[in-house]
């Protein structure tokens, strides 16, 4: 490999993100964000809580009913261990409690909102997922791929992402609208303005410290900060 | 164009599609006013959302674009038909299909579930005190018990009502069904030795019970639920075996594509399973127990769901699309 090469290969290599794009048929691609396992585990704990106190309370209701209380108790376990998800992914826009608390949903490889068969596929391997403790399995499995898969969405070819919300509008600090000296790349922008939105919550020698880093591509300008101030101003639309 | 005109410019359109891909996904099925030029308007968001990446224009509004086409996108490509046209289409045909499709590897679990229960047979029925290597006294004086000719409730307790023991098999029929698919990921090996211990386990019984003269109730008690269960047990096997099979010999692809294609089949043969085994527990908690019903009668139950059962696999979905 020549030296031209290596450099064009490492432009190319795109940043660690749980960003995935799905390409549409009308030739474009949408972001999606993939859910990794601690929200999701925070879900199932919700989900779970649900469920537990769904069967402590027909449990109580039930416990005057002897051994035809116990059948109804079963079978209303088995239907709530089986269906409890498949339901409410399905009816509920791809989220159970659990996942809509914490701002997730379930969704097929290609964006479209899952349906009866992927759900169900999902859920029944939840067991195998489970093995050999504590959704170790899944654990495992959700490491190993890219888009934190337990084995349940590789079957089904689904994948759990955060739902997109409306963006806010963005609050940057004052300053006179400028047009940045080159042709920014949409990652440039967004960083710029990622850091324009946080200037508020800094101190000042941190802001500045953080500014510093491009003081190459303000050159010429007396404050580096200043000057990314108004950039950001420009690219938010400020003319 | 600046990105204010071009905002400007296409908001009424951003709106108007966000409205009724929001109607569309809130109502799936229900019929739209200005629904005929959704996609038209779909793509022209897909080419403003492109022109606005290419354009590198600020982020809030590529975010914004984004969004939007994700939630048309959803609106437009998701499923439209309801759970009860997929389990009729699944019901009808899919799942007889499919085990047809895979008819050699159901024979291979059937084999293994029966060739044991067999040897087991004999083995029971030389020697009857050996159903002890499989089972312990306690459980032994147990199935004693129920299966005593003259109880009003054969297979099980006095105090046990049928909606209880609904439940009790229902968890029971399912674990078991489960069990013996999930075992599969270990190179089918877990599979093969569910279902030879199942086998075992009914040959022993069976044979012990006949032994000591109750075959009269414990046979019109397996009657009516048996073509359902045992078949329900050597499908979730052969669901195993899939996976098992896909894991020893990918073909040409890798071993976990191999998998995941593997078990979107498996799956769907073992919820056909689960719904069977749903059947059995109905009809052994409900049917079986009854002595209602003349001992005949219920054998003769028995064999027409036996038959029914057989030619379902057999010639259902046949002449399906």
């Amino acid at each position: 490999m020549t030296a031209d090469q290596g450099v064009t290969a490492k432009h190319v290599i795109p940043l660690l993100d749980t960003v995935r794009a799905v390409e549409t048929p009308e030739g474009v691609t949408i972001d999606l964000r993939v859910a990794g396992p601690v929200p999701r585990s925070l879900c199932f704990a919700i989900d779970f809580g649900i469920r537990a106190l769904a069967y402590l309370g027909l449990a109580a209701g039930l416990a005057t009913l002897g051994r035809f209380g116990t059948g109804v108790l079963l079978i209303a376990f088995f239907g709530l261990e089986w269906f409890y998800p498949v339901l409410f992914e399905v009816y509920g826009q791809g989220a159970t409690p659990g996942k809509r608390m914490l701002g997730l949903r379930v969704v097929h490889d290609d964006g479209v909102p899952v349906g009866w068969s992927g759900a169900m596929i999902r859920n029944l391997l939840r067991a195998v997922d489970f093995l050999p403790f504590f959704y170790g399995c899944g654990l495992v499995s959700m490491l190993l791929t890219r888009d934190f898969k337990r084995l349940g969405d590789l079957a089904a070819r689904t994948v759990v992402v955060y739902r997109e919300t409306v963006t806010p509008p963005l609050r940057l600090p004052e300053a006179i609208p400028r047009p940045p000296p080159v042709r920014l790349t949409l990652a440039e922008q967004q960083a710029i303005l990622a850091f324009a939105a946080r200037v508020p919550s800094l101190t000042n020698e941190r802001a500045e410290e953080l500014a510093a880093i491009v003081r190459d591509v303000v050159r010429g300008e007396g404050d580096v900060r200043a000057g990314l101030l108004g950039y950001a101003r420009h690219i938010a639309g400020e003319r | 164009m600046s990105p204010n005109d071009f905002v400007r410019r296409f908001q009424s359109d951003w709106q108007a599609i966000e409205g009724l891909a929001s109607k569309a996904l809130a109502r799936p099925r229900a019929k739209l006013e200005g629904v005929a030029d959704f996609p038209a308007r779909f793509r022209q968001l897909c080419q403003q959302l492109a022109l606005a990446r290419t354009r590198q224009y600020p982020p809030q509004i590529v975010l914004r674009l984004n969004r939007l086409a994700l939630f048309a996108h959803q609106a437009l490509y998701g499923a439209r038909s309801g759970p009860w046209s997929e389990i009729k289409s699944f019901a009808l045909e899919d799942f007889p299909l499919l085990v047809r499709r895979h008819a050699g590897l159901f024979w291979v679990a059937t084999c293994l579930l029966y060739l044991p229960a067999l040897a087991m047979s004999a083995v029971v029925w030389a020697q009857p005190e050996l159903i002890y290597s499989l089972m312990d006294p306690a459980q032994v004086v147990d199935l004693e018990e129920m299966y005593e000719p003259g109880r009003p409730h054969i297979g099980k307790r006095a105090s046990d009502t049928n909606v209880m023991m609904f439940g009790h098999y229902i968890q029971n029929n399912l674990s078991i069904g489960f069990q013996t698919f999930a075992g599969g990921l270990i190179l089918g090996l877990g599979s093969i030795a569910a279902l030879v211990f199942n086998g075992l386990y009914f040959g022993a019984v069976a044979t012990y019970l006949t032994r000591v003269g109750y075959a009269e109730p414990f046979f019109q008690f397996v009657a009516g639920h048996s073509a359902f269960e045992l078949t329900a047990i050597a499908l979730s096997g052969m669901g195993g075996l899939l996976l098992g099979r896909a894991l020893l010999t990918p073909g040409l692809c890798t071993r976990r594509e191999a998998l995941v294609t593997t078990a979107r089949v498996a799956v769907r043969i073992v919820y056909g399973a689960a719904a069977m085994l749903l059947i059995a527990a109905f009809l052994e908690a409900f049917w079986s127990s009854t002595t209602a019903v003349p001992p005949l009668a219920k054998h003769l139950v028995g064999a027409a769901l036996w038959v029914l059962v057989g030619a379902y696999f057999l010639f259902m979905g046949r002449r399906a699309h």
